[in-house]
């Protein structure tokens, strides 16, 4: 019978099955930060459990590091204690650990790819909704709770029913302005927030096999922002090549053995898939968000809606809430719409790539005189590299700060915060309220129109920028 | 976990589209290496004004919600980070119920790990607990989760689905992990074929 990538790795991984579909699944990788584990690890020492496979788990500290004076330490003491916590734990589980002083150390989604620790064909789990980046990969990785990280540390495996099979093709080829992260806020807004709920994701389409690796992540990556708890892509050679000589990837016989059964992963034609989307790529354009839902977004030529056109209630009070918090009004160009911080960052936007098209659009410019401006780059690696091509330079001639990498401004547990009424052209992946700071008004955007609208202190097109 | 028995409870109207779970523990109360405490921080950014103190038009600051057992939602409660803080902090305040047309995916599994149970009920269904719930007067809502039945202050009666799974963890309050391990030999004969197979995973 013909399978889905997905079908594909699930049953690969079936330890148990009960009648009423309830499965024990195995799983290949684990990655472990310091918001979600204390009380997992807590909850390990409490029952006297040992970790099951230590050498499938990769522990780093990065979602309230600081990205500045790293030498001197956490100044804040709930912050400080966590990372504390999380040094301590993987000393007495003998857990492989990435410290905050390590270069490899940086956001657990970019570090995993970047190690090899993510491969095609594994089920890879973290407590972070965003695991499902790794999916770029044609891996099956998804968040889970801090009780599922115990569970896994414990057991390796995972209590989990299959979820449904969806397929977003994308027919055409994208504009050569728009980015995956335009194509990715673009597709949120066709589906809806809760559009994913209960499926797992495959992307596909010609656009794709055209991306790289760095851009398959980032519409794997916000997966969760449409609901879904997983999003894939099915391996290919642009797969192979970004992992070979990975430090943690397989080698020589090894790595042949491996390919030639990553090559049997796609899905097979044929294979059936409970809903699918079909995305016209011609259609899509430079994409943001206006609002406080991810799919609350807009063309960047476009202009916020108008609330009293839509005719159910609970919806239009959403949409009335989300414009008072973001200090718009219905009808307004977008494009008018001043900011006064720009982050380039997360774990959504901060690969090298993402890095080089920003510093591109900043080279021999200078940001506003009212906006700060951040690059936190996703991992000490892609810092180095960056630094290596001197594109470091490029930003701090600009006005931009150049940071230590970690979460930073994406979730704002650090002190790198928006204050009350500040607005936020931020690469990152949530636009909640609060979310970057309380009061903080999030835009989501590509790194283009980060680094553009840097310079002009509003939400710009890259293309106006000259 | 302890085991989840038939209660009655008083139900707060909760009808807001999307609510995610930074909505429901912000950020900020994430440095904490406990999984208790945080019931005074659920919902902060709606529950407590600039000053500090609590903002009066909140309906979990209003009597008689101020005791609420149950949450009735709205759409797709829940979604957005794995925090299972969220859950933490629900329950820490009190509650043990959220009745809704859908869930967020994650928050649905972290809140069966906590002993708080999530209903799916139709639209209609959700709406009428909606009224149920608005009056202040009698907003008592029994939850008979071995029956999978809601009972109204009216005699009512809805009945709703559930895994037959998490309902035996839940109704006996069953440690997910100590399930697992009765499969130990079952793991270890999976993990050496693999190894065999696909030496470098």
């Amino acid at each position: 019978m013909s399978k889905t990538l997905y079908d594909k790795i699930w049953q690969s991984h079936l330890i148990n099955e009960q009648d009423d579909g309830t499965s024990l699944i195995y799983i290949d990788r684990h990655l472990v930060h310091e918001v979600t584990s204390p009380q997992a690890f807590e909850g390990l020492r409490l029952s006297n459990r040992k970790v099951n496979s230590p050498k499938r788990t990769l522990a780093v500290a990065d979602h309230n590091v600081p990205t500045l004076d790293r030498g001197l330490g956490i100044k804040e003491e709930d912050s400080r204690i966590q990372v504390e916590e999380l040094d301590k734990n993987v000393e007495e589980f003998q857990i492989p650990y990435f410290n905050m002083n390590d270069t490899r150390q940086g956001i657990v989604h970019v570090i995993g790819p970047e190690q090899g620790f993510t491969q095609p064909g594994m089920t890879i789990v973290c407590g972070d909704s965003h695991t499902a980046t790794h999916g770029a990969f044609g891996s099956l990785a998804f968040g889970i709770g801090t009780s599922e990280v115990e569970h896994v540390l414990a057991t390796q495996t995972l209590i989990q029913k299959k979820a449904m099979n969806m397929l977003i093709n994308i027919n055409g080829n994208l504009d050569k302005i728009v980015t995956s992260k335009d194509l990715i806020l673009y597709i949120i807004g066709k589906i809806g927030t809760a559009g994913g709920t209960g499926c797992v994701i495959e992307y596909s389409g010609n656009a794709l096999r055209d991306m790289s690796m760095e851009s398959r992540m980032t519409i794997c990556n916000m997966s969760i922002e449409a609901g879904a708890r997983a999003g894939m892509i099915a391996p290919d050679d642009i797969t192979f090549n970004y992992l070979y000589e990975k430090p943690m990837a397989p080698k020589n016989e090894d790595w042949d053995k491996a390919v030639s059964w990553w090559k049997t992963l796609p899905s097979d034609s044929g294979a059936k898939f409970d809903k699918i989307v079909d995305i016209d790529a011609t259609k899509v354009t430079q994409t943001i968000t206006w609002g406080t839902s991810p799919e609350e977004i807009v063309s960047i030529d476009g202009t916020v809606p108008n609330p009293d056109k839509i005719s159910d209630e609970v919806k239009q009070n959403k949409i009335k809430r989300s414009i008072e918090y973001m200090g718009l009004t219905p009808g307004q160009k977008i494009s008018d719409v001043e900011i006064n911080t720009v982050f380039i960052g997360s774990c959504t936007n901060s690969r090298i790539e993402d890095i080089r098209s920003a510093a591109k659009i900043i080279k021999g410019k200078k940001v506003s005189s009212y906006v700060k401006a951040l690059v936190v780059p996703g991992s000490g690696l892609v810092k180095k590299q960056a630094e290596e091509e001197g594109l470091d330079v490029i930003f701090k001639h600009a006005g931009f700060e150049w940071r230590e990498p970690g979460c930073s401004m994406c979730l704002a547990m650090n002190s790198d915060k928006l204050n009350e009424g500040d607005r936020c052209a931020s690469t990152s992946n949530r636009n909640f309220e609060g979310r970057q700071g309380k009061g903080g008004r999030t835009h989501l955007v590509s790194p283009e129109i980060a680094a553009a609208s840097a310079i002009t202190g509003k939400l710009t097109d890259p293309r106006n920028v000259t | 976990m302890e085991k989840f028995s038939t209660f009655k409870g008083i139900a707060a109207p909760f009808n807001i589209l999307n609510v995610d779970t930074d909505k429901i523990i912000p950020k900020q109360f994430l440095t904490t290496i406990k999984r208790t405490g945080l019931g005074k921080h659920v919902f902060d950014e709606m529950r407590y004004k600039k000053d500090g103190s609590e903002n009066p038009n909140f309906v979990l600051n209003q009597k008689p919600y101020d005791k609420s057992n149950i949450l009735i939602a709205g759409d797709n409660f829940g979604c957005g980070s794995s925090r299972e803080h969220a859950p933490w902090a629900l329950k820490d305040f009190g509650i043990k119920c959220i009745i809704s047309t859908s869930f967020a995916d994650i928050f649905y599994n972290n809140s069966f790990k906590n002993g708080l149970l999530p209903i799916m009920v139709t639209k209609d269904e959700r709406d009428a607990l909606l009224e149920d719930a608005k009056d202040k007067e009698n907003p008592e809502i029994e939850i008979d989760l071995e029956n999978q039945e809601i009972r109204r202050p009216n005699g009512g009666k809805i009945k709703f689905k559930i895994d037959p799974f998490r309902k035996k963890c839940l109704l006996e309050g069953l440690d997910d992990i100590g399930l697992t391990e009765l499969h130990e030999n079952k793991i270890k004969s999976f993990e050496e074929s693999r190894s065999t197979k696909h030496p470098w995973l």
